[in-house]
Formats: structure tokens, C-alpha cells, sequence
């Protein structure tokens, strides 16, 4: 830590912006274990939250209630309802339980609000969001919360109005709170990343969009996130966070530049490339010839990113490129953590009509869910509780070996249909087979 | 009356339903143009990306770890080092690092200073221990057992090296969560609240506030039935089946779970997201009863950082927190790390049965 405080910071610099004067007319409260948080190299919260308070008065006493919350270690905010004109959700109401002791934070809501696509700012637009939540809010924003809205954290009830007109007119709107569909998030991808393999802020914004009217208007069972990444190294963590995960991928044979391989192995050595990269596959997939060159086994590859984040400049994900789609992942509650499952191994995303696909089964998807998901049950527990079959059957996707790690190992099934539903599995090969 | 509504509806301004921005219109050029015609990246030194497209075109990234919450006063003064610097065009990733793009390698040790003159570390990159993903807390949460952002703070200062160098076997995800509800998620390493008593029931105020059958649907071990309490309807909860999960308190805040003593930190490790080589794996708990001990949790920052100096010092290049411990085992892991193995490390919940050893696949 000592050494880390070598990272000088210039007070001249400082100056210009530090408040020059206190503006707000209550006096600061005392706060010796925030003090505490404004030592040490990395950037401080509390000194953000001081500046602000030299400002208003709201951030005087949100200052005083936070180191109330640390010296007796309980939250003091309650829920309770606010919303814009027209919309059911997107505000997290906060009122303060002990407002009595800081009244100008009594009322501390937060505008959950959708960032461009990917993230992606001008400093223009970064200060004219600040502008405005300045105007209205308390000035603090919060970049971002987990779901992926950027957080304007602090309004009284009066100012959500005002700040989201102000916002929504140069194009900003709001996300989502409640039992409805989410913001969603997707990664930086095509925009940087040459490990895209899709066109992630589209699909972002086909699936998000669409759904916007049960985005406001919460009726669902429960939430509902998409999250996009433009590859298996999920960025965005979709398999876990999501409902609706989309993840790029390839089905063609990968992109092998031996030049790039040969230029790895020379400069990071024989044995550091079999242990690192070779034996490294999860499903050995690869080899490495007496010529330093590389031999994929791609129908035995599994698209897990690895040799290819290694050997960025060798190895690229194939060229015939699309989604695979996962379905019903989330956190805890109530069942436990859940991943999404594979229900679309492929699917192209090329076209608009490839668009217009997703967007479909998302509607199928969402709305299978309403009709039969139980209230606060999120798609991953239904699909737990009727089984992935007759999920299926309900979305009207047919069974594919790629959603499962392996068939059943339990004898207990009664087996009534067998030759019906093994001669779909002969018709569908068939089919596939003349088209 | 329903003139009066009428009439203040007329006020209203009706939403744009706008939905999701397009980002391109803020994008920089250079992202525009090579947008899906990227051909590999490497990274000149810690912070900084270097992409290169098929066109021949490159860019630089400057990545910067911030506090998350920003006032006007960072916004501004971030603001001005890009105008500066930079070329006008951020991004934020997940884990609220600043990427600031430039398309001249020239430009980024200026950039850099300038940051660092402002008090921002540049890092994150590759295998480092990047931005400290965290929750609410405190500051703006219903129902915190902690603060997020001080424990991020008080953590990241421990850990100020390690984001700004790429000392680490693999990247390494931290994430934060101040209920069980875990809004954090996975990590290689997460430290999360954890309950250890049952919550305490305002029974005066349970009638009036709470959906009571919501309320019992709730809970995840059925230990809440609906009772008569001083004459007053109310719940009740069994407390020997009762788990401590606090999924009772968000719809029910009379159910108070959080504790200034009782509410503990406990720490999780191996959890991925990322499909490379094995496939995205849960977090394990590793260690818990930790105190809830603002404004710095020492505690937790000690046990934090000898798992992370123990994977730096004994993983292999590319393996993440939980592909080392799959390779070296869980007796070692405990061994190496100092960390009690107790009966509570054996999962019990569905699908407990996968976690077990069947099998005589054992290391000595
Ligand atoms: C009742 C109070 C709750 C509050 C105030 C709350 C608040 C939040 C906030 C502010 C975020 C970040 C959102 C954003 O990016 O805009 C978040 C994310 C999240 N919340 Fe909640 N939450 C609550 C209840 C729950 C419950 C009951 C669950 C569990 C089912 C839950 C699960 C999550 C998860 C998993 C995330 C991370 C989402 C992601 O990765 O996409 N929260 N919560
Ligand atoms: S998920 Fe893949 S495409 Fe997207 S940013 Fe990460 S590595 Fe790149
Ligand atoms: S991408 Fe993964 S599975 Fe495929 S060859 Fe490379 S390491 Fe093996
Ligand atoms: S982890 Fe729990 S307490 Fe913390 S912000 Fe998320 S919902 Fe709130
Ligand atoms: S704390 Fe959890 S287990 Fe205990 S009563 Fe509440 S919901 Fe049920």
C-alpha cells in the first residue's frame, strides 16, 4: 500500500473543481468511519459524496445517515411506490426510517435508466447526463449497477418526473424494476473484440426493445434479463445472470494462421505452448505437429475460447458464425442458483429475417412463461418444476442431444411413447438430411 | 374530482418509449468503421489494449478503475482528461472501469499521467485483479446486511497493486454482495453477507405491511406458517428449520434479518463465468463467520488476500481460482490456505449429492 501511494495527485488540478466554497446551508455532520474511507490510493466514494455536500443539503444528511448505518450496522431505507407519468416501474423508491435525524435525504429515490448499447459514451453526453441529474437529483450516478442501468441515485419524489422529461427528450428512457422484463446488457463485442462473433448491440436492442411495453408496465410472473456476448468467453456472464442468454459462436472449422501459431511458439517456447495451450483443451481437441504447427479437431472442439485467447494471433473462431441461446439462469433465490440451459444450440444472425427469429422465440418464450410460471418464479424455475421437456413442447422446439450433458441415468420414466417420438427423431434426421 | 385528474393528465408529458439507446451514435470512429472487422488485440503494458482490424487500423484503450458512484466534480474532471488526451469517446465495462479510446499510440502515455495525476489507477487488464464488482449497500439498498462500496474501497486499497500490474496466474473477478439475495454474483473470489440468525418479527406490524401468503411462499425451506400473535394475525417462523436466508425481509420488513452482530461475511471462491476450458462453474464457500466490521473489514480483507496470494503463488498460467483448485484439490486447498474445513462446507441443499466424492480419486 505504501507504494501505491507513489500515484501523485495534483493539486492544481484538484483546485479547479473542488467546491471553492461550502454552498449548502446545513452543517456537514460528523463523520469519523467514512473519514476513514477517504485514505488510500484508490479513488474514494466519501470524498465524491463530500463534494457533493458542499452542494446540497440532501447529500449532507445522506452523508449523515450512511455513517449512522456504519456505527450501528443497519440500512435504513424502506421501499415504498413512485413512478413517472405513464409508467408502472424503473424508480426504486427510498425513504428514509430515520429521517427525523437527517430530513433533507428523507426522500432518496434512484431512476434506473438504459445506457447506449455496449456502454458507449462522448463526453458530451456524459455531461449532460451529469447536467441534468445535477439539476434535478443529487448528482451522484452510479456507472453501473449490476443489471447494467446506469443508477441516478438520490431524487425527492417531485424530481423523478422532471429529470426523466429532461432526459427522455434527448433520448434516455427508463429501465426496468419489478416483475417485468429487464434492462439488458450486452458486451463491447464487434465494436472492439476480435473475438465477436455477432452482432451483439443489435440483438441487444431487437430483443430489449421489443419488449419495452413489459419493461414499464411490470405483469409478469417475475424478472426477466437478456444479456448478449459476442462469444463463449461470455463477458457480460449471461449464462448465470440471465433468462435469455445469447452467446456468439462459429460451426464451421476454426481460423487457423499457422504463421501466428509458429510466431507463439518461438516466442513463448515448445513446452509453455503444450501445457498452456495444447493440453489445455477440455476436450482434446488439439495437436501439436513436429513442424510447430497446430491440427484442430474441430468436431471434437467445443468453441470453449481458450487455445484462441491464448493465440490470439493465430487461432479465430470460424467464419460461418451465429448464436447459441440459453435459457433460465439467475442468482439464489428461491431454488438456488441456476445456469441457463442450451435450448437453441445455432441459430444465423445475419439477416433481418435471422433478427426477427429471435425475436420471436423470445416472445414465445416470455410469454409460455407468463401463462405458466407460478408468481415470483423466475422462467429457470418453471422450466426446473415442468421439467426441459415439456418446456419444449411448450415453445415448440424439438429436443436436441446439445441441451444435455448426458441422457437420463435414472430407470424410473415410463417409456409409453418410444417409437412415436424415436421415428420424429428419424423424421427430423431425414428432413435434414434432403434440405 | 375526475375533471380535476383529467385536467392534470392533460399536463403530463406522455413517455417516449425510446428503450435501449443506440450506441453507435456515440462510438468512436475508429469503432464505427471496423465495427465486426477486428483481427487480434495484445496489450502493450498493464491498462492499456491494443486492437488491431483487418483494415490496418489500430486502437488504443486506456482502462481506469473507478469508485463506481460519480459526482458532477469526477464526471467533469474525468471528462476533461479525455477532452484533453483523449479523443472525446468511453466506455464502461461491467466491472465500472472507464475505457478511454485513442487511435494513436502517442497519446496514451500523456493520458495516463493524467489520470494518475487525478488520483485514477489504470489497470484491470488481462491477468489482473480487476475492479471489485459490488452492490448497493448501504448507501441506497432496502435490505443491506452491509455497505458495498466501502467494502470495495477499503478492499481495492489492499489490493491497489494488483489492478494496476499483471501479476496474477489469470484475471481475477471479485465480486461483493450485502444480502443473500446476491445481486454480486459469481466470482473468483465473492464475499458475500450470510446470516446466522433467524429474523426477529415485529408482530405489531406484520398484519399491516405484509402480503402474508406472499410472504410464506417465499421462504425456501417452508419454515413460515401464518399464526395468531397477541390477539394480532402475523407469521411465524420455525426457527430450527429456518435457514437465515433473509428471502423472508424484502417482502416483509417487520421479519428484520439483519443483525449488527449476527449478520457475518463469508467468503466464496471458483466461480466463472467464462466458458474457457471448463465450463462456468459456481463459487464454493470457503470461509464464513467473518465480522461485519466497518469502516474497513479487515477480517475480510485478511482472508481475501491470502487466497489470493495463495492461488498467485501455486497456479499455473491461465487457470482462474477455480480451475486451481480442480487441479490441486480442495485437502490442499484448506492446507494451503490456513482455512478451517468444517461440516458446514458440505452442501446439503438439491443436488448435494453431485458435490460428494464417489470415487477413490483422492491426493496425498
Ligand atoms: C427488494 C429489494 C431489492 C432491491 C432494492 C434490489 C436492487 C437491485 C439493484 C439496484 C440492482 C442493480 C440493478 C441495476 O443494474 O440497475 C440489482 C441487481 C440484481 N438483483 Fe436485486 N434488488 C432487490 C431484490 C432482489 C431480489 C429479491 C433478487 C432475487 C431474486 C434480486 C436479484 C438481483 C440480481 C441477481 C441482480 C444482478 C442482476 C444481474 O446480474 O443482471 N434482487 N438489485
Ligand atoms: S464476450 Fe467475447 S466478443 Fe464479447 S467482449 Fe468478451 S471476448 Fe469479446
Ligand atoms: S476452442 Fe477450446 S475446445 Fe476448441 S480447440 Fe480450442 S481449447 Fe479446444
Ligand atoms: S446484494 Fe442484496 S442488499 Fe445488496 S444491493 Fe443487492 S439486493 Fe440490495
Ligand atoms: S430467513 Fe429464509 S429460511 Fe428463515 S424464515 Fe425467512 S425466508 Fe425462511
Amino acid at each position: 500500500m505504501a507504494e501505491a501511494q507513489k500515484t501523485p495527485k495534483d493539486p492544481a488540478r484538484h483546485s479547479s473543481f473542488v467546491p471553492k466554497e461550502k454552498k449548502s446551508s446545513k452543517p456537514f455532520h460528523d463523520t469519523p468511519m467514512l473519514d476513514q474511507l477517504e485514505s488510500g490510493p484508490w479513488p474514494s466514494f466519501v470524498t465524491g459524496l463530500k463534494r457533493l455536500a458542499h452542494d446540497n443539503n440532501m447529500m449532507v444528511d445522506l452523508l449523515g445517515q450512511l455513517e449512522y448505518s456504519y456505527k450501528t450496522r443497519l440500512g435504513y431505507w424502506k421501499g415504498g411506490t413512485v413512478s413517472v407519468f405513464g409508467y408502472g416501474g424503473g424508480i426504486i423508491p427510498r425513504f428514509s426510517e430515520v429521517a427525523s435525524m437527517f430530513p433533507e435525504s428523507k426522500e432518496f429515490h434512484t431512476l434506473r435508466v438504459q445506457p447506449p448499447a455496449g456502454n458507449h459514451y462522448t463526453t458530451k453526453l456524459l455531461r449532460q447526463l451529469s447536467n441534468s441529474w445535477s439539476k434535478w437529483g443529487s448528482g451522484l450516478i452510479a456507472f453501473h449497477g449490476q443489471t447494467g442501468n446506469i443508477m441516478f441515485i438520490g431524487a425527492t419524489s417531485e424530481n423523478t418526473q422532471h429529470f426523466f422529461d429532461e432526459i427522455n427528450e434527448y433520448g434516455f428512457d427508463l429501465g426496468g424494476a419489478g416483475p417485468c422484463v429487464r434492462t439488458a446488457m450486452s458486451c463491447v463485442g464487434a465494436a472492439r473484440c476480435e473475438q465477436s462473433c455477432t452482432n451483439e448491440h443489435r440483438i441487444h436492442r431487437t430483443l430489449v426493445n421489443n419488449f419495452i411495453d413489459d419493461m414499464h408496465r411490470p405483469a409478469l410472473p417475475y424478472k426477466f434479463k437478456f444479456k448478449v456476448s459476442g462469444c463463449p468467453n461470455d463477458c457480460m456472464n449471461s449464462i448465470q445472470r440471465a433468462d435469455f442468454a445469447v452467446i456468439g459462436t462459429w460451426r464451421d472449422d476454426m481460423q487457423v494462421d499457422q504463421k501466428g501459431v509458429k510466431e507463439y511458439i518461438e516466442s513463448h517456447g515448445r513446452k509453455y505452448t503444450i501445457d498452456n495451450v495444447i493440453t489445455r483443451c477440455p476436450t482434446n481437441a488439439l495437436s501439436l505437429n513436429d513442424d510447430d504447427t497446430i491440427e484442430v479437431d474441430n468436431k471434437s472442439c467445443v468453441r470453449c475460447m481458450h487455445c484462441i485467447n491464448v493465440m490470439t494471433k493465430g487461432l479465430k473462431p470460424g467464419k460461418d458464425r451465429g448464436v447459441t441461446v440459453l435459457i433460465g439462469g439467475k442468482r439464489t433465490l428461491k431454488i438456488g442458483d441456476t445456469m441457463g440451459t442450451v435450448i437453441v444450440p445455432f441459430m444465423k444472425m445475419d439477416s433481418d429475417e435471422d433478427f426477427e427469429k429471435i425475436r420471436e422465440l423470445a416472445a414465445t418464450v416470455i410469454d409460455f412463461w407468463a401463462e405458466n410460471g407460478l408468481e415470483h418464479e423466475r422462467c429457470g424455475e418453471m422450466i426446473e418444476r415442468i421439467g426441459l421437456a415439456n418446456f419444449l413442447e411448450g415453445i415448440g422446439i424439438e429436443v436436441d442431444p446439445n441441451m444435455i450433458t448426458h441422457p437420463r441415468t435414472s430407470s424410473y420414466i415410463r417409456l409409453d411413447d418410444w417409437d412415436q417420438e424415436a421415428q420424429k427423431w428419424i423424421d427430423r434426421q431425414k428432413a435434414k438430411a434432403t434440405a | 374530482m375526475a375533471q380535476a385528474q383529467a385536467v392534470e393528465k392533460k399536463q403530463m408529458r406522455p413517455p417516449i418509449e425510446s428503450g435501449c439507446p443506440d450506441g453507435m451514435q456515440y462510438m468512436h470512429p475508429l469503432m464505427v468503421k471496423n465495427f465486426g472487422n477486428w483481427k487480434y488485440h495484445d496489450r502493450p503494458r498493464p491498462g492499456v489494449l491494443h486492437h488491431v482490424a483487418h483494415s490496418g487500423d489500430e486502437i488504443w484503450t486506456v482502462r481506469v478503475g473507478t469508485q463506481r458512484q460519480l459526482g458532477p466534480y469526477e464526471i467533469n474532471l474525468l471528462c476533461d482528461i479525455v477532452d484533453t488526451y483523449g479523443e472525446g469517446h468511453v466506455r464502461f465495462t461491467i466491472r465500472s472501469n472507464l475505457e478511454v479510446m485513442v487511435s494513436k499510440w502517442e497519446k496514451v502515455g500523456p493520458l495516463i499521467q493524467a489520470f494518475n495525476d487525478a488520483g485514477y489507477p489504470v489497470g484491470g487488464t488481462g491477468n489482473s485483479v480487476t475492479m471489485i464488482s459490488h452492490t448497493q449497500g448501504w448507501l441506497h439498498c432496502d435490505i443491506p446486511g452491509t455497505d458495498a462500496s466501502g467494502v470495495v474501497k477499503s478492499l481495492m486499497d489492499e489490493l491497489y497493486e494488483e489492478f494496476v500490474k499483471e501479476e496474477m496466474p489469470n484475471r481475477v473477478h471479485i465480486t461483493t454482495s450485502c444480502c443473500q439475495i446476491n445481486c454480486g454474483g459469481q466470482g473468483d473470489i465473492a464475499i458475500n453477507v450470510q446470516h446466522t440468525k433467524p429474523p426477529k418479527i415485529n408482530h405489531d406490524l406484520v398484519a399491516n405491511v405484509c402480503e402474508r401468503p406472499s410472504v410464506v411462499a417465499r421462504c425456501p425451506v417452508a419454515a413460515i406458517r401464518p399464526a395468531m400473535v397477541n390477539g394480532k394475525p402475523s407469521l411465524e417462523v420455525d426457527e430450527k428449520k429456518c435457514i437465515c436466508c433473509g428471502a423472508c425481509y424484502p417482502p416483509c420488513p417487520p421479519m428484520q434479518i439483519n443483525d449488527p452482530v449476527h449478520s457475518k461475511l463469508a467468503i466464496w471462491v471458483g466461480g466463472k463465468n467464462s466458458n474457457a476450458r471448463s465450463k462456468p462453474m459456481f463459487q464454493k464457500l470457503v470461509a464464513a463467520g467473518l465480522p461485519n466490521n466497518p469502516p474497513r473489514w479487515p477480517e475480510v480483507a485478511e482472508v481475501v488476500k491470502k487466497i489470493l496470494y495463495t492461488y498467485k503463488n501455486d497456479a499455473r498460467d491461465w487457470e482462474r481460482v477455480g480451475d486451481w483448485v480442480e487441479r490441486i484439490g480442495w485437502p490442499r486447498f484448506f492446507e494451503m490456505t490456513g482455512l478451517p474445513f468444517t461440516k458446514f462446507h458440505i452442501d446439503n441443499w438439491r443436488g448435494a449429492r453431485n458435490s460428494l466424492n464417489a470415487s477413490t480419486h483422492i491426493r496425498f
